[in-house]
């Protein structure tokens, strides 16, 4: 009878044998090439299959969506598309003042620019402290504290548009929330029809449902901090809140760094759940940035690919600057940490 | 070893089933309003039983998914073989002409040459598919809450003004959310305007600006949602040009009267039984007439398929009097089959409402203006649509005032005629 161990030895081999049979059959002539091209070309070597595949799903969509964002008409396949230059960045940009949109040719972009500033500024701050507190208190000798910290990632696992029915049962005329007003005697509130409500509950339900995975890196950072590092701030005297401003959050600062660059981007994006939960509704409260390129690309009766590709390219301009801001600030605070 | 090469070798021929057609395969995209989806499986598994050769696929999806996602996909020369849609004339361009290929064309313009230019090229003689239903548009009402209101229900000529009143009286006294609904579609709002004098289709053939009868009902829409006759959640409730309907609202008894169309018959046969009583009221007059829009889905054939001959056998099969006999009586819908529309039909349901109903339309199709026979075959009727439902519902939500929503109508219009290079 074959042991266990035997049986995971033998699995080992059958895995492993295929490796060391295209590794005898590479070996001479990577040998070859680093005789000719050196370690350095080595690296590149190696990188080419992940570039290749880089290139060809995100640089290569990249330069199409950018040629589309060049070219008018309907039509969807490039080469039937007519060249228009930037005619269509210039019509996204024709305003008489762009914090109203009613002054815009497409006023909807603008609408769905304003309306995304404001949920990225609010979105970002409140998911950024909520995250925060939370992996402060999961750190904490809490009891059952894994149980706590399953409750709080479990709605990373949703999917979004589960999440969006989820809350849009809960939040419509007929939905939980009326009813238990209803039955603690409150008149019923249609919380979706309202502009303030609807705008808050987008930002409200993106937070529950992906506040779990900032916890976590957060968390991961928390318990990385030396402990002998509170018990030596604790033995001069030091107070927790000073020990949080001193010890935790700097030491915290790559961690909240990642999350911050994460939820900058996730927040521009936002389109499942939203799309899901109000529609962009009501009017266009909710109507964000994505949706619109959505509708204009794909949903509208003659829709324009173009439009929608401009619209896009301009919104990637925005996440990279604000991506290479975040970093910027990131390296002057290391570098002033480094002086101290 | 020879056990896992089997496994693999099975595994590549289901990956390889799983993403490309195979010789005979027809893979069909459908959308259902009632229960249309189960009697044509039903069919299908008859056909594929004389037709061994041939495995028809059927792909039930939701009706958003062929309004937004088949454009894309035919545009990219891709798509299924067969499909079931309602934006017939604007991609028209897309559907395969089944005229050398069905076994009798003469049977075809014979039966469903009336409704064949809504979807085929301007100016061509294709057989592009066949009507599975032909639809109107038209109002409902919950009998029961007028009845226990005590209020009459406006008859036959009743205006809309007639029913705003009739159906808001109704609401108060019931306790009910919504006097009235009409679904958050271009086309729904399209009857009522044609009823005011509205004309879309300017001289030259391509979209007018919103004229003086089109403006006069939106205005009075408009001002029904901000005071509460028409339910807010519809229209209120989405951007962009996406559909909403309030079919739900009127099945769960929370809606006194609601303006769809025809294709809701079976689903409230089935869903609302005996919960309720219910009547089909025909279209509201306005000043100029008391039409309702015609339509309906076509099941189309795509040019793009790479068994031909067999999607031909699959539309042949489906075309015929007997097949669309069942189809019409099973799911209660209006067939578009000229013969056998005189020859008359026995719908299969001991619901009386239903059966009423179904008459109530059918009688309407005697009052339809001419306009509106001529729009579902106009190449911008989708458009104008989108352009309305996405600037009314602005409008209904505050966002800008009715007259600022009629001149952005008219600039989302013109654009779009712009873009397309027609």
């Amino acid at each position: 009878m074959r042991t266990h161990d035997t049986g995971r030895a033998g699995l080992s081999a059958i895995v492993t044998a295929p490796v060391h049979v295209v590794m005898g059959i590479l070996d001479m002539p990577l040998r070859r090439l680093q005789r000719v091209g050196g370690t350095g070309g080595m690296a590149a070597f190696f990188l080419m299959p992940n570039m290749l595949i880089f290139g060809i799903f995100v640089l290569l969509p990249f330069f199409i969506n950018f040629a589309y964002s060049m070219t008018g008409g309907t039509a969807l396949f490039l080469p039937d598309r007519t060249f228009v230059g930037a005619d269509q960045y210039a019509r996204l940009f024709d305003c008489r003042s762009y914090v109203d949109p009613g002054s815009c040719v497409e006023d909807t972009f603008w609408t769905a620019v304003w309306n995304t500033a404001a949920f990225v500024v609010l979105q970002v701050s409140l998911m950024i402290l909520v995250s925060l507190v939370t992996a402060l208190i999961l750190n904490r000798d809490l009891a059952a504290r894994s149980f706590w910290r399953a409750v709080f990632f479990f709605p990373v696992l949703l999917s979004p548009v589960v999440v969006g029915l989820i809350w849009k049962w809960i939040l419509q005329r007929q939905g939980l929330l009326n009813f238990g007003l209803y039955g603690l005697g409150f008149d019923p509130y249609v919380w979706l029809n309202d502009r303030n409500w609807a705008f808050a509950a987008t930002i409200g339900v993106s937070i529950w449902a992906h506040m779990g995975f900032y916890t976590l890196i957060l968390l991961a950072g928390l318990q990385a901090i030396p402990k002998d590092l509170y018990e030596a701030a604790e033995m001069d005297g030091t107070r927790p809140a000073r020990a949080f401003w001193r010890i935790t959050l700097p030491l915290l600062m790559p961690n909240l760094l990642v999350v911050v660059v994460l939820v900058l981007i996730r927040a521009v994006q936002i389109f499942d759940e939203v799309y899901v939960l109000t529609g962009g509704g009501p009017g266009t409260s909710t109507l964000y940035l994505t949706q619109y390129i959505y509708e204009t690309g794909f949903a509208a009766q003659l829709r324009n690919p173009g439009l929608a590709a401009a619209a896009s390219i301009l919104m990637g301009a925005v996440l990279v600057v604000l991506t290479l801001v975040q970093l910027g600030l990131g390296r002057s605070g290391e570098k002033k940490g480094g002086r101290k | 070893m020879k056990k896992t090469r089997t496994m693999l070798a099975a595994l590549a021929v289901g990956l390889l089933a799983s993403t490309s057609a195979l010789a005979g395969d027809v893979r069909i995209m459908w959308y259902s309003d009632g229960v249309e989806g189960e009697v044509l499986k039903d069919l299908l598994d008859r056909f594929m039983k004389e037709n061994p050769g041939i495995n028809v696929i059927l792909d039930n999806v939701a009706y958003s998914v062929v309004r937004e996602q088949l454009p894309v996909q035919l545009e990219a020369g891709a798509g299924p073989d067969i499909a079931r849609v309602t934006n017939l004339k604007a991609q028209s361009q897309h559907w395969l002409d089944l005229r050398p290929l069905v076994a009798d064309p003469a049977y075809w313009d014979e039966n469903f040459g009336a409704q064949a230019d809504w979807m085929r090229p301007d100016g061509s003689n294709q057989i592009s598919g066949f009507m599975t239903q032909i639809t109107l548009t038209g109002g409902f009402a919950n009998k029961t809450l007028f009845d226990q209101a005590g209020v009459a229900i406006p008859g036959k000529d009743a205006t809309w003004d007639d029913w705003a009143k009739a159906a808001k009286q109704v609401a108060e006294s019931q306790q009910v959310p919504f006097a009235m609904a009409l679904d958050r579609s271009g086309h729904r709002l399209t009857g009522p305007i044609l009823s005011y004098g509205g004309n879309y289709v300017g001289a030259d053939g391509k979209p007018a600006p919103l004229d003086q009868g089109a403006k006069d009902f939106l205005t009075k829409f408009v001002g029904w949602i901000e005071d509460g006759t028409m339910g807010k959640d519809v229209w209120v409730s989405a951007a962009g040009s996406t559909y909403r309907a309030a079919a739900d609202d009127f099945i769960n008894g929370q809606l006194v009267y609601y303006y769809s169309g025809s294709w809701q018959v079976p689903n409230f046969s089935t869903k609302i039984g005996s919960n309720f009583d219910w009547v089909a009221t025909g279209s509201p007059c306005g000043p100029a007439n008391c039409t309702g829009m015609p339509g309906g889905a076509g099941l189309v054939a795509i040019k793009y398929t790479k068994n031909p001959k067999e999607v031909a056998k699959v539309m042949d099969y489906l075309a015929r009097e007997d097949i669309v006999k069942e189809f019409s009586e099973r799911t209660l819908f209006l067939p578009a089959h000229k013969g056998l529309l005189a020859k008359g039909l026995d719908f299969k349901t001991d619901d009386a409402q239903a059966k009423a109903a179904l008459n109530t339309f059918v009688s309407a199709t005697g009052s339809l203006s001419e306009l509106a026979q001529k729009l579902p075959g106009w190449f911008w009727s989708d458009t104008f649509y989108g352009a309305l439902v996405t600037r009314v519902s602005q409008a209904a939500a505050g966002e800008m005032p009715v007259d600022e929503a009629f001149t952005r109508i008219d600039a989302d219009i013109a654009a779009k005629v712009k873009d397309s290079g027609l």
